[in-house]
């Protein structure tokens, strides 16, 4: 796969965008000592190349009414009867459900799942995960706390 | 609390966090004034904390992503603190997590291939102060990444 590589100033200007991703380029510019034009062109670069992919909201999760994300480890119980798309259509399906990974190790999937409090989340669990075609062991761990980073950037 | 309202400017502008308030107000059927003040209010309480830019860490090289499920040794008192503080000075570490369950602390880290990550994960991570247990799975693939809330 290729790769884009950066140089300091990519780097600096990256920084920035992952921390406000709506600021503009003069804007930018501006901290980083460079041009408009010169700036518009590196985001230009960053996102052509598919390094800058979109953007996303941060919210506060408790504020918007939803107290709880749950972590799960799921292992297929019936591998190879039902095959993985149809796990992963119906589990992609399930408005709660926030991500999916196919992962390699003790769980054949991790998923991450909100909800407003932990008899909403027993729903959610007991309805729609525990109904999952082939789903066999689930395991779930409560999340406390939570960091994204830089990255190495 | 949120109103009908907030929720509905909410659900369109996660859809697409990069479109103008007049398409906004337009998809949410709301005035834009009403669209702006909204978005300020949510802004002043701390609901929408703000918008950060997707990196996709493959464009830059990184092809491999690996979820680190660890327990602490919690019969040191300081053990949590001590290994938060140690796993940020981790520049391939993209996301701290705790937990209350099995496990106690995740971390989310990437490299640019596998001889890295034996690097990686020898040097700079099994270093780390007060591991009891360490497990990893390894990322096949993103199969959903939604990033929209069931507003």
């Amino acid at each position: 796969m290729t790769s884009i590589s950066l140089d300091p100033a990519d780097r600096a200007l990256l920084r920035l965008l992952q921390q406000d991703a709506t600021r503009n380029a003069g804007d930018l510019g501006r901290e980083l000592g460079m041009s408009q034009p010169a700036t518009w062109r590196r985001i230009k670069r960053l996102q052509e190349g598919g390094v800058v992919t979109g953007r996303s909201l941060r919210f506060d999760l408790e504020k918007l009414g939803f107290g709880v994300s749950v972590f799960l480890g799921v292992k297929l119980a019936t591998k190879g009867r039902v095959s993985l798309e149809d796990f992963e259509r119906a589990v992609s399906a399930i408005p709660e459900v926030q991500t999916v990974e196919h992962v390699l190790g003790l769980y054949d999937y991790r998923l991450r799942v909100v909800a407003r409090d932990l008899s909403d989340f027993e729903r959610v669990l007991r309805r729609r995960i525990m109904t999952l075609p082939g789903v066999g062991d689930v395991e779930a761990n409560v999340l406390l706390s939570e960091e994204r980073r830089p990255g190495p950037i | 609390m949120l109103d009908d309202i907030d929720r509905r400017i909410l659900r369109h502008l996660q859809g697409d966090p990069s479109q103008p308030i007049s398409a906004l107000a337009d998809a949410a059927r709301v005035p834009q004034a009403t669209v702006t003040r909204r978005l300020d209010k949510l802004r002043q309480t701390g609901v929408l904390l703000g918008t950060e830019a997707i990196i996709n860490w493959k464009a830059l090289g990184y092809a491999v992503e690996v979820s680190l499920r660890i327990t602490l040794d919690k019969t040191q008192t300081r053990a949590f603190d001590d290994f938060l503080v140690a796993a940020r000075k981790v520049p391939e570490v993209i996301e701290i997590q705790t937990f209350l369950g099995r496990v106690d602390v995740r971390l989310s880290v990437i490299a640019r291939d596998m001889t890295h990550y034996q690097t990686l994960y020898r040097d700079s991570i099994l270093t780390l102060p007060h591991i009891a247990d360490i497990e990893a799975l390894m990322q096949v693939a993103s199969v959903l990444d939604r990033r929209e809330l069931p507003l």
